[in-house]
């Protein structure tokens, strides 16, 4: 397979995720609006940061509001990380490794794009915002569906695989990154419902406000939910969980070839520390901290995978 | 076919004048006049929705905004009858054989300079024609692997070749997905006629340019596509034909010459590649050797040809063939090559170069269709009748400025076809791209492109200045 295509699948699926990860960021952050009388700019700045992009907004905007962070997030060209932006690049990814995708899956991201190119020519009505949302996270989950329903297992699926688990990990870290401080314990006031709508927030940014319940027993406890985040192993969107597909991955890529890269002994490194620490663990040595190493060694290994599988 | 706006007298090809069906479609007549029409104009918005879903657009160049566009395609289908195919085949086929002659002849002995048939300077003097191949000889001695030869009809029994595209015909994936689109909609018209295969296009395909692998190629041939990338206005095609092929389709940054062997990047390192079916122009293919600015290139890939370790599909320099200038040539090359006259005619050709020619084609400007010799696609060319008064005086200018840029054709009264239109069918104008394969024998594919000129009356079929697509069928008889 040409290291061309592998990049391409690597960077269609990354792309597509995070265009996933920015509906839900908005989501979360229109949903915090609507909880909290009064709305503070705070809200979205945290949004913002979550996604990376509160610079690229200074630039283009004079003031923090909710429309104009929206419209931001939603379809702006000038951010790399819009759902707009995320769906074309995604989409002229896909059409450069179009030979490598199954037909069904080529349509259903065509038909993605085609569909909120349409939806998103114009600034959304406020009114019209939640059936935008769900209709995003609606056309990248057929996108999904093609993709597991049809692909032959092979390294295509692997290379693609490897794309979604570096950008959702990077995504739910980036999140704790800006978040970190309604986890600590010393600064939270347990019960207050500051701290509710913020840990609803965070866990609604991971679609996970409903299977924490089942998991922890519906009581917010700041360690609970950062463990649910980072160590819980069934949790999709958990760093660990993350790289036990990723490893599960480049493994397969390992077997076939015949031979192992820089990337395989870092992610493998990665996933043994998730594994074996407890929340405590983490807490001490440092919440922040933690993730901000988390992200380090997520962005080498992605460097790893492109030089060892020469995706240029 | 009188009717408003269409060219009186022109040929039809599904009705006669009694309003009875031709031969050949008197199968489908009988089908369609059965059709509820109201389900026929849904059909053609199904089949413009899979078409939009599947992304088989092509680039409109100059157009930033929309920039992929679906050629429309009508679904009635252009029928011809296999004696009619056989007839054109054996034509194409001579045509075909002449134009490798003629291509091995000018890079190496020139005898058809010599017998004085064809001036030396309108080769020489060329830019499509290119010294780098001078002496040498592709492998097999083929040229022209994939050729388009554009046909138009006038008559029931008359044919002429509009045009020879001999360096990179696009279009194939139209005519492979038109069919699979009518497969679809309408199956039992495939039950009622018997209409001839193209589907095994891209299988052809592959072994045609497998079977020339250079003699530098050790075990099975590696085939690969060459694309100038996902901004070219035939990128769909491109890939389209590398996954219908199985080969890998690569760019020019995938590649690179090592141990003189054009190489592929791959995730396990750099494998060679034998046989490169390329879809990027001479100017691009080496910047050592043409444009030193190209990134769509490989260089160095032109040493490596040169010294026998790669198949370049088609062969550097046949872009000379697709010259006008050239064209007018076209039964003088025949003859000379094959040693009888030409079966296929030529459309009769003015050479503004030649004074008594320009002459006659700044009097009668209003009659004729003026074409630039290097030009393709529709672009910058004169259709005298239906010029403005003042397009015909801005472009006897430019004429008159470089008369030898420039060649003249009666306008030809093209055969028509219907199309589907809200209130029944409308007869439009077409033209026909039939698709050959050269290796060690010459591939007819029976089928081809029908290009329909969409607008009442107009004679441009272009893609680009807004034609459509038949299925096109040659029917078993």
């Amino acid at each position: 397979m040409l290291g061309r295509t592998a990049n391409g699948l690597y960077w269609m699926f990354r792309y597509i995720e995070r265009a996933e990860n920015s509906a839900r960021l908005i989501d979360a952050g229109l949903r915090m609006s609507l909880t909290r009388s009064e709305a503070t700019e705070d809200d979205w700045d945290g949004v913002l940061q979550s996604s990376g992009v509160r610079d690229i907004y200074d630039d283009l905007y004079p003031a923090l509001t909710s429309a104009d962070a929206i419209d931001f997030l939603l379809r702006d060209k000038s951010n790399p990380s819009s759902v707009m932006s995320c769906i074309d690049s995604g989409r002229n990814n896909a059409r450069m490794v179009r030979t490598a995708l199954t037909r069904e899956t080529w349509e259903a991201t065509n038909e993605c794009w085609l569909d909120l190119k349409t939806m998103l020519a114009r600034r959304v009505k406020p009114a019209d915002l939640p059936e935008a949302i769900d209709a995003i996270k609606r056309k990248t989950a057929l996108i999904r569906g093609a993709f597991h329903g049809t692909m032959l297992r092979n390294e295509i699926f692997n290379f693609s695989r490897i794309g979604t688990f570096i950008e959702r990990a990077d995504n739910t870290a980036r999140i704790l990154d800006v978040k970190y401080y309604v986890l600590l314990p010393a600064v939270s006031q347990v019960g207050s419902s500051i701290d509710n709508v913020q840990w609803e927030s965070i866990l609604r940014s991971v679609s996970a406000h409903r299977s924490y319940g089942w998991v922890y027993e519906a009581e917010y406890k700041p360690s609970n939910i950062a463990d649910f985040l980072i160590l819980n192993g069934r949790m999709p969107r958990s760093l660990a969980y993350c790289y036990d597909k990723i490893v599960s991955n480049l493994g397969y890529l390992a077997r076939e070839y015949g031979e192992g890269h820089a990337a395989h002994a870092t992610a493998e490194g990665t996933l043994s520390s998730l594994r074996s620490h407890s929340i405590k663990d983490v807490m001490d040595q440092g919440l922040h901290e933690y993730i901000e190493n988390f992200i380090n060694h997520n962005n080498r290994l992605g460097q790893e995978i492109s030089d060892g599988y020469r995706f240029n | 076919m009188t009717k408003k706006g269409i060219t009186p007298l022109a040929f039809d090809e599904m009705m006669n004048a009694d309003n009875s069906p031709r031969q050949p479609y008197s199968t489908y007549n009988d089908w369609y006049a059965a059709q509820d029409k109201a389900r026929l104009i849904a059909k053609s918005r199904e089949a413009e929705n899979i078409f939009r879903k599947t992304g088989i657009t092509f680039a409109v160049y100059g157009h930033a905004d929309s920039s992929e566009k679906l050629i429309p395609f009508d679904l009635i289908p252009r029928i011809i009858s296999g004696r009619e195919w056989r007839k054109l085949a054996q034509g194409i086929e001579q045509r075909v054989i002449a134009l490798n002659a003629f291509l091995d002849d000018i890079y190496h002995k020139q005898e058809i300079i010599k017998a004085g048939r064809v001036p030396r300077e309108l080769i020489e003097r060329n830019v499509a024609f290119l010294p780098q191949m001078i002496g040498f000889r592709p492998p097999g001695g083929v040229y022209t692997h994939i050729v388009g030869t554009d046909i138009v009809r006038t008559g029931e029994d008359q044919f002429y070749v509009l045009e020879d595209n001999a360096r990179t015909p696009s279009g194939v994936s139209y005519m492979l997905e038109n069919r699979e689109t009518m497969m679809q909609m309408f199956p039992e018209l495939f039950h009622q006629n018997r209409v001839r295969p193209v589907e095994n296009y891209p299988y052809l395909l592959r072994h045609s340019l497998a079977s020339l692998a250079p003699p530098g190629c050790e075990g099975k041939p590696r085939v690969a596509v060459l694309t100038p990338g996902i901004y070219n206005s035939a990128y769909y095609e491109h890939a389209f034909l590398a996954d219908m092929m199985g080969v890998e389709l690569v760019e020019g940054s995938d590649l690179r010459v090592i141990d003189g062997k054009v190489k592929m990047r791959t995730t396990r390192g750099y494998e060679a590649i034998d046989v490169l079916y390329r879809r990027v122009d001479d100017d691009y293919l080496d910047p050592l050797t043409f444009k030193p600015e190209s990134a769509l290139g490989v260089p160095g890939i032109m040493d490596v040809y040169r010294a026998g370790n790669i198949t370049i599909a088609n062969a550097p320099g046949t872009g000379i063939c697709d010259d006008k200038a050239i064209y007018s040539y076209m039964p003088e090359i025949v003859e000379f090559y094959t040693g009888r006259k030409a079966l296929l005619e030529n459309v009769p050709t003015w050479r503004c170069s030649e004074a008594d020619s320009l002459k006659y084609v700044l009097e009668n400007l209003a009659d004729l269709v003026v074409k630039e010799v290097h030009g393709s696609g529709g672009y910058g060319m004169l259709v005298g009748p239906t010029a403005s008064k003042k397009e015909r005086t801005l472009f006897a200018e430019k004429l008159k400025a470089r008369p030898a840029n420039y060649i003249a054709q009666p306008t030809l009264s093209l055969s028509t076809v219907p199309i589907l239109v809200n209130k029944g069918i409308a007869p439009r104008h077409v033209d026909l791209r039939p698709y050959v394969l050269v290796s060690d024998k010459v591939q007819i594919i029976p089928g081809g492109l029908t290009r329909v000129a969409l607008k009442a009356g107009s004679l441009v079929v272009n893609s680009s200045q807004g034609g459509g697509t038949k299925d096109t069928w040659v029917l078993e008889d």
